[in-house]
């Protein structure tokens, strides 16, 4: 086959002339439409895996179907009469895992685990039964469990139809109850809902579903549709009335590109396919779904950090410049010859703010003083300097612009007075301030800043207050026993 | 064929070596089970029997051949990723573990599908006829150990028991902090990570050995069912350690000497003896369920039952005392049902037991106490009015208040806090309603 044969085979498939792809595009989809809807329920209820006991637990009502169907005469192969005895058996196994569940040392998963094994072994030793009867072939029951996508018939998919129909029924008459059933059941219970009968409510529909989807595409594709698209809507939103439509989109968008890409290309299972799709949708959900999505969480995990590092860089600098003030440390070695310079008082901003843009601060300081990789650093410098907020010289030395300057005197003076606050009014040790001053201020917003700034500024009027423990160039502070404190720096480094 | 069940036949050269190849499946499966019932990851055994699939299939593209060596390694080295994705799928989505172990296992399952079939469309390696071995076919391959003909499966079996028994018992404190505690292992510094991945790793391993060697439903149920039996007779994790191999090395004899009996009553040779082990453990579990000491359905509703009959027994001579306190003797049956709400068709029970307690006599449908019912009723009302006394006087609860609290209380009351509530209420003779305290029957 050529590439030419593949295109005209796709036009075929996607303009669905034949009468085959037709069926199993609409079998698969309306499937996964009904099975997209009860899984997000199932998820929610933490029993994600119920289809897989369930699609197991129908093996022993198939074989005793046909055991009684010979029993009576028949031939054993009677359709209605397997289904309805698979029917019946994944009921009782769904009922014995909800009763198990009453018993407090067995959990919900090994409720599931015990129901799934225990009747699939029933199921195999009544089929070894079945191979010894004469007019017993259970290959055809292996072929029951095992359905074949691509041999879906019309009778079929008018099957998968009405159980469609019904799903989507019940969900939209029980919408309430079920809500509340998956949220919090002991509200659903005081709210006098019948917990239990709801639960083997649901029980049914999954019973169905998985009755009518083994028959049609087996057992693995039938698991796979009630879990993964479920837990792929997770990622895009929390509320149920947008996630139900949303589980149902990406079951029936897996389904018919599955189908699609099974019919175009040769030799792929369409089963496979399908589960592959909705696997790969649910990679693309786990990394980029708006609320869970994990490339997002990065992004703002990163976005933090680096206004974590912003802040930090700016108040470093300004008490840099404080330090070379007060105590005639040299920020930057060998003294810049600028003119001499007027103290850093609390009264006079421009005469500090002209001080500041006079004095160069060296990036070897900066490093000592946060003990932070060189690259990052830098970076942290770069982009205050896009920002132009400060001026990098050769790499070596920087210093605060204007506008730098004010926005480092802001973030001291917030800095300053969560130290304050933590010390007059949550009795913190002033040597622990910085780091507890740290923690918080980056994670309180503007409003808790300004009412701090009523409560505590008052008597500063605006200017930026003492630090409350001594500076010193290579830490922010000095700890209780008079050593260095390292552990901001130990912190960032995290 | 024969139909009289006393007919079948017990070779231990077949036989014998089948039990033991269950016994041997058994046991590792219900040991490490335990682990996985305990940190709710009992779905995993299902899961990986379905996963191995396209390590079967990469195994076979890598190497060609399909020598079961090759499909081992391949299959257990899927086995572990499954674990580790799944975990990894948890953690990072924040998805719960059985969505985990959904999305995981029939991805992988679809991907092994279609690697068999793209790649190797004209060869049949179907899992059910690679991988996945019958039990009954143990004593087939044989090895020669010295002069031993021992089937390789034993050997496989043992080996892998070995090696699950030695991993429990060096890690056991591990395993058993991470199990229940994962926080307390992490801050004690053991790490409950890696604890997880050995477990997996373990599981795997049984799991692809068993399948290779006894058929992959055996591995799945005992990996969950005799566990979960034993957590319903214990609490102490070495005892179910213990309790979950035995429950499992009984199913596995019980389940083939049944799959080779039993059916012979009803004109069949025999059935699947994985099929019958799994069965006997289930009749096992419902067993455990009903009639386990503290969590079965007996215990529990037995407990429950004995309280209510206790608490009756006891408002009934209560009620008689209160009634000779008046100077009326006796009461009749009607009054009794009327004041104490008693349901009509349990009276005659109360009346059997209490009479053979020697408690009350009836007489014409009169009750009246004996002096035995009489001493205990004493008590009883002591210690009602003992209570209400403290509830008056301590906790400053109303008059009308003073009944309900003291009779939920009284069936609570001995000697020692009576005596306690007697010195508490000043030695005092009457309680708030004015009603004399009985004195202590055996001061």
């Amino acid at each position: 086959m050529d590439t030419s044969d593949y295109i005209l085979q796709a036009i075929r498939v996607i303009t669905l002339r034949d009468y085959n792809t037709r069926m199993v595009i609409l079998g698969t989809g309306l499937l996964g439409a009904a099975s997209g809807v009860i899984g997000v329920f199932l998820l929610l209820r933490k029993r994600a895996l119920l289809g897989d006991a369930i699609s197991h637990a129908t093996l022993p009502g198939v074989a005793i179907a046909f055991l009684l169907s010979v029993w009576q005469g028949g031939s054993g192969k009677s359709l209605p009469l397997l289904l309805v005895g698979a029917a019946l058996s994944g009921l009782i196994g769904g009922l014995a895992v909800l009763m198990l569940r009453q018993f407090r040392r067995i959990k919900e998963d090994t409720a599931l685990g015990v129901v799934l094994s225990l009747f699939f072994g029933i199921g195999l030793m009544l089929l070894t039964l079945i191979q010894q009867i004469p007019q017993g072939h259970a290959a055809g029951l292996e072929g029951f469990i095992y359905g074949k996508t691509a041999s879906m018939i019309s009778s079929d998919a008018l099957l998968i139809a009405a159980a469609t129909g019904l799903v989507l029924m019940i969900t939209i008459l029980l919408y309430r109850p079920l809500q509340l059933l998956c949220f919090d059941e002991g509200f659903a219970k005081s709210q006098g809902w019948p917990v239990v009968l709801l639960d083997a409510l649901l029980m049914t529909i999954v019973v169905i579903v998985t009755i009518v989807g083994l028959q049609a595409v087996g057992l693995i594709l039938m698991i796979s549709l009630l879990v993964v698209p479920a837990a792929s809507s997770r990622f895009w939103t929390d509320q149920l009335p947008r996630m139900i439509p949303l589980s149902a989109f990406i079951a029936t968008l897996s389904c018919i590109t599955g189908a699609t890409l099974s019919a175009i290309i040769p030799r792929i299972p369409s089963g496979a396919a399908v589960v592959l799709v909705a696997v790969f949708c649910f990679l693309i959900s786990l990394t980029f779904g708006k609320v869970r999505g994990v490339f997002w969480l990065w992004l703002r995990e990163k976005k933090l950090r680096r206004s974590y590092d912003r802040e930090h860089i700016l108040r470093d600098l300004y008490e840099l410049l404080e330090l070379h003030h007060e105590q005639g440390v040299a920020p930057t070695p060998p003294t810049p010859p600028e003119s001499p310079t007027p103290p850093l008082t609390e009264s006079n901003s421009n005469t500090n703010q002209q001080l500041a843009l006079s004095t160069h601060v060296s990036v070897q300081t900066l490093q000592q003083r946060r003990q932070w990789p060189y690259t990052r650093l830098m970076s942290v410098l770069y982009r205050l300097q896009l920002q132009g907020l400060v001026l990098l010289h050769n790499l070596e030395r920087v210093r605060l612009t204007a506008s730098g300057f004010k926005e480092a005197e802001r973030l001291t003076l917030d800095h300053r007075l969560w130290e304050l606050y933590l010390m007059h009014h949550a009795d913190v040790d002033p040597m622990r301030v910085d780091r507890s001053a740290d923690e918080s201020e980056h994670a309180l917003g503007p409003e808790i800043t300004s009412r701090l700034r009523e409560i505590i500024a008052a008597e500063w009027e605006g200017r930026v207050p003492p630090s409350p423990h001594p500076i010193t160039p290579s830490g922010a502070g000095i700890n209780q026993y008079g050593t260095p404190q390292q552990n901001i720096s130990d912190k960032e480094q995290r | 064929m024969s139909n009289n069940l006393a007919d079948w036949q017990f070779y231990w050269d077949l036989d014998g070596w089948i039990i033991l190849a269950g016994m041997l499946c058994a046991a590792s499966a219900s040991l490490l089970g335990t682990f996985l019932v305990l940190r709710r990851m009992s779905m995993l055994g299902d899961a990986i029997s379905h996963a191995v699939l396209p390590g079967l299939a990469a195994a076979f593209l890598i190497t060609g051949s399909r020598h079961s060596t090759f499909m081992f390694i391949g299959a257990i080295a899927v086995g572990i990723l499954t674990s580790w994705l799944t975990q990894w799928t948890k953690k990072i989505g924040k998805v719960d573990e059985g969505a985990a172990i959904g999305v995981v296992f029939t991805g992988l399952f679809a991907l092994g599908l279609v690697m068999i079939v793209r790649a190797a469309d004209n060869v049949d390696l179907d899992p059910s006829c690679v991988l996945y071995g019958a039990i009954e076919l143990t004593p087939l391959d044989r090895w020669m150990i010295g002069t031993w003909k021992i089937p390789r499966v034993i050997i496989t079996l043992g080996i892998v028991l070995l090696i699950n028994l030695t991993c429990v018992t060096v890690f056991f404190r591990s395993l058993k902090i991470t199990s229940f505690d994962p926080a307390l292992a992490d801050s004690l510094g053991i790490s409950s990570q890696a604890t997880h991945y050995l477990v997996a790793a373990l599981v795997a391993m049984t799991a692809v050995a068993s399948f290779e060697s006894v058929g992959n439903i055996l591995v799945v149920a005992m990996l969950i069912i005799p566990p979960a039996t034993a957590a319903l007779l214990t609490d102490r994790l070495s005892r179910m350690l213990i309790l979950s191999m035995l429950i499992g090395i009984t199913s596995a004899i019980l389940g083939h000497l049944a799959a080779i009996s039993i059916p012979r009553t009803f004109g069949f040779s025999s059935v699947s003896t994985a099929g019958m082990m799994t069965t006997v453990a289930g009749i096992l579990l419902i067993t455990a369920l009903v009639a386990a000491p503290r969590y079965g359905l007996i215990a529990s509703v037995g407990k429950r039952w004995a309280w209510t009959v206790r608490v009756t027994t006891e408002d009934i001579i209560a009620l008689l005392y209160r009634r000779e306190e008046k100077g009326i003797p006796g009461m009749k049956s009607e009054e009794l049902i009327q004041q104490l709400l008693l349901p009509r068709t349990s009276l005659w029970f109360f009346r059997s037991w209490l009479t053979l307690r020697g408690s009350v006599v009836v007489q014409n449908g009169l009750w009246r106490l004996t002096d035995h019912g009489r001493s205990l009723s004493q008590d009883l009302v002591r210690s009602h009015r003992l209570w209400e006394n403290y509830f008056s006087n301590e906790v400053g609860l109303a008059n009308e208040n003073l009944h309900q609290p003291a009779e939920r209380l009284e069936h609570f009351t001995g000697s020692e806090i009576r005596k306690k509530l007697h010195e508490l209420g000043s030695s005092q003779e009457v309680d708030p309603h004015g009603k004399p305290i009985p004195p202590e029957r055996n001061p």
